[in-house]
């Protein structure tokens, strides 16, 4: 389903020709014209797509390769709490399956899923280099580190509120 | 004590950034450039190739150079340049400023990974700050000569850390990586000559600087000199990030420094380098130590210094069934035996770790990890062939545990 015609507010149209000047092609600026869309209108919709193509002087079908090659864009209309449980080796050892499960058992939905609400998104994920501070997670753009079952309740609480 | 405000231009000037900088940008290029070949100073990203050296490739007839620093750190067990970024970004930059001068370079760009949102911001505001005091821009140090930093954030894919996947995703492309030759410091971003450097590196040219190659080797051993960022974590008292002089006993930074392993137990297996590395038995690990021959010796390498310490009550075939989940989650694709052979391993791993696999599968294990090294455009198969096989060999006994048709193997002739 379309959705209104995204457009930059004058201040970033601004802010995107300053970042023009940093680089010598326009393509290069697609990954940061992705994230102040991201940041600007939500998420990365077909509609936002065009917008980026038509500000980077490339095609829709580029943009959407890059936006859905990097795992950072989000393509569904954004979830209040997206929590990203590390789940590679370090974090493993220092107890992340039980963080997660726990996180499963909590918001009755497994990793992947989002809640009916549409308030939370578990989703594991691979190494977020906080190894040394391990159990940890990513919430929209929080770390939370060193995590245990008692303190990942007491976030809940807070956000459930 | 920490200062929480270690990342501030005033308190990295109070420490004495900088001063090594100014001194740089009054030498001619070819002098520092001399200075870090004479340092001995080898890359810390992970493959330990001379910075001094990997300098002099650029052509010297160029209309363009850039220097692109590689903060995109994805290496699991690794974040020691997550410590640098958020906590002394200026002593990154600083290195920068002497590196662009060194290789005459107006512009550099840093290569940040997107999920580090604080290093993103903390890195952002040292530039500014730079920038508001002359440091960087068209009269970087009052020298006369422009010092151009942006900062460029990826936006979550491992193969980035990679460097021709770099320049890639800097040009706005999907971040693949590149055939070579031709070598980045011939044909590297926007087709000029590149060279791409680790944080860590950068961060150890203002000693090197203002204290001169001598005092570098100095420290550590005499093919790896200087110090090195140890991240330490996983069955650990003390995890964290330690600096050692290079050449100090694996044992030291485990047992004394990292506190020994969690709980009084006993250590079963060691990564010395980030999760590529292959895995290195108790044994090993505390005959080892921390530079770069030394773990070569054993079969490893010290690669990114991601140190992952695993204790007895492991499960060898769980620990590889998350690093091969891992290595199939993020092959970029490009390369049909490593697209298919990671996800083929990793199903396997997985099969054996579930104890549905059969002796026919840990054969063929073995066999897909020795197909898929080397042949690939990039080092990213050899990246889990490497633990594949390690673990396999070193640790037989445990996946021959772990399959459904061991009672029957074992009777059979």
């Amino acid at each position: 389903m379309k959705t209104e015609k995204p457009r930059w507010s004058a201040a970033r149209a601004e802010e995107i020709e300053a970042l023009r000047r940093r680089y010598p092609t326009d393509h290069a600026l697609l990954l940061p014209v992705l994230w102040m869309a991201q940041r600007d209108f939500g998420w990365i919709s077909h509609e936002v797509m065009e917008l980026a193509a038509e500000t980077c002087r490339t095609s829709p079908a580029h943009v959407y390769s890059l936006a859905t090659f990097y795992t950072m864009f989000e393509l569904e209309k954004p979830i209040r709490y997206h929590i990203q449980v590390c789940n590679n080796l370090s974090c493993s050892l220092t107890g992340s399956e039980g963080i997660l499960a726990h996180l499963e058992k909590r918001l009755g939905i497994r990793a992947g899923e989002a809640t009916a609400d549409g308030r939370f998104r578990l989703t594991a994920v691979e190494c977020l280099a906080s190894c040394g501070t391990g159990p940890a997670m990513q919430v929209n753009d929080a770390y939370y580190e060193n995590l245990t079952l008692e303190t990942v309740d007491a976030l809940l609480e807070e956000w459930m509120k | 004590m920490v200062n929480p405000d270690s990342h501030a231009l005033v308190s990295a000037r109070a420490a004495g950034a900088y001063r090594a900088s100014a001194k740089a940008l009054a030498e001619e290029p070819e002098e520092i450039v001399r200075l870090v070949k004479d340092s001995g100073l080898r890359g810390r990203g992970g493959a330990g190739f001379p910075t001094g050296l990997k300098w002099t490739f650029l052509p010297k007839n160029r209309d363009a150079t850039y220097l692109c620093v590689n903060a995109d750190e994805s290496e699991p067990g690794t974040f020691k340049d997550r410590l640098i970024l958020e906590k002394d970004p200026h002593l990154l930059i600083e290195g920068i400023v002497i590196a662009c001068h060194a290789i005459r370079c107006a512009h550099a760009y840093l290569y940040i990974r997107g999920e580090f949102c604080l290093p993103y911001e903390r890195i952002r505001a040292a530039a500014a700050e730079a920038y508001a005091a002359g440091l960087l821009g068209p009269n970087a140090g009052g020298s006369g000569q422009p010092i151009d930093l942006t900062i460029h954030r990826g936006a979550g894919a491992y193969i980035c850390g990679e460097e021709t996947a770099l320049l890639n995703s800097i040009e706005g492309k999907k971040g693949q990586p590149r055939m070579k030759p031709p070598f980045p410091t011939n044909v590297g971003l926007f087709g000029k000559p590149t060279v791409i450097n680790n944080v860590e590196t950068l961060a150890n040219l203002p000693f090197i600087v203002e204290n001169g190659p001598d005092a570098y080797r100095a420290i550590g051993t005499e093919k790896s000199p200087g110090t090195r960022l140890m991240s330490v974590s996983g069955h650990i008292e003390k995890p964290g990030v330690y600096e050692v002089a290079h050449g100090v006993p694996m044992r030291g930074l485990i047992e004394d420094l990292a506190g020994g392993v969690r709980g009084g137990r006993k250590l079963k297996a060691l990564i010395p380098g980030g999760s590529s590395t292959p895995v290195l038995t108790a044994e090993e690990a505390y005959a080892v130590n921390v530079d770069f021959e030394s773990v070569q010796a054993t079969g490893s390498m010290l690669g990114s210094g991601g140190c992952i310490v695993m204790d007895e009550t492991t499960d060898m075939v769980w620990a590889l069934d998350k690093l091969a989940h891992f290595y199939a989650h993020e092959s970029c694709g490009q390369c049909t035996p490593c697209r298919e052979g990671s996800g083929w391993i990793a199903e396997i791993v997985q099969k054996i770790a579930a104890g549905n696999g059969t002796r026919k599968d840990l054969e063929k294990l073995e066999s897909l990890a020795a197909q898929i090294v080397g042949n690939t455009i990039c080092v990213f198969s050899d990246a889990l062939a490497m633990p594949v096989v390690s673990h396999v060999t070193k640790f037989r006994a445990e996946f021959e545990a772990h399959l459904a048709d061991r009672a029957s193997s074992s009777a059979a002739p």
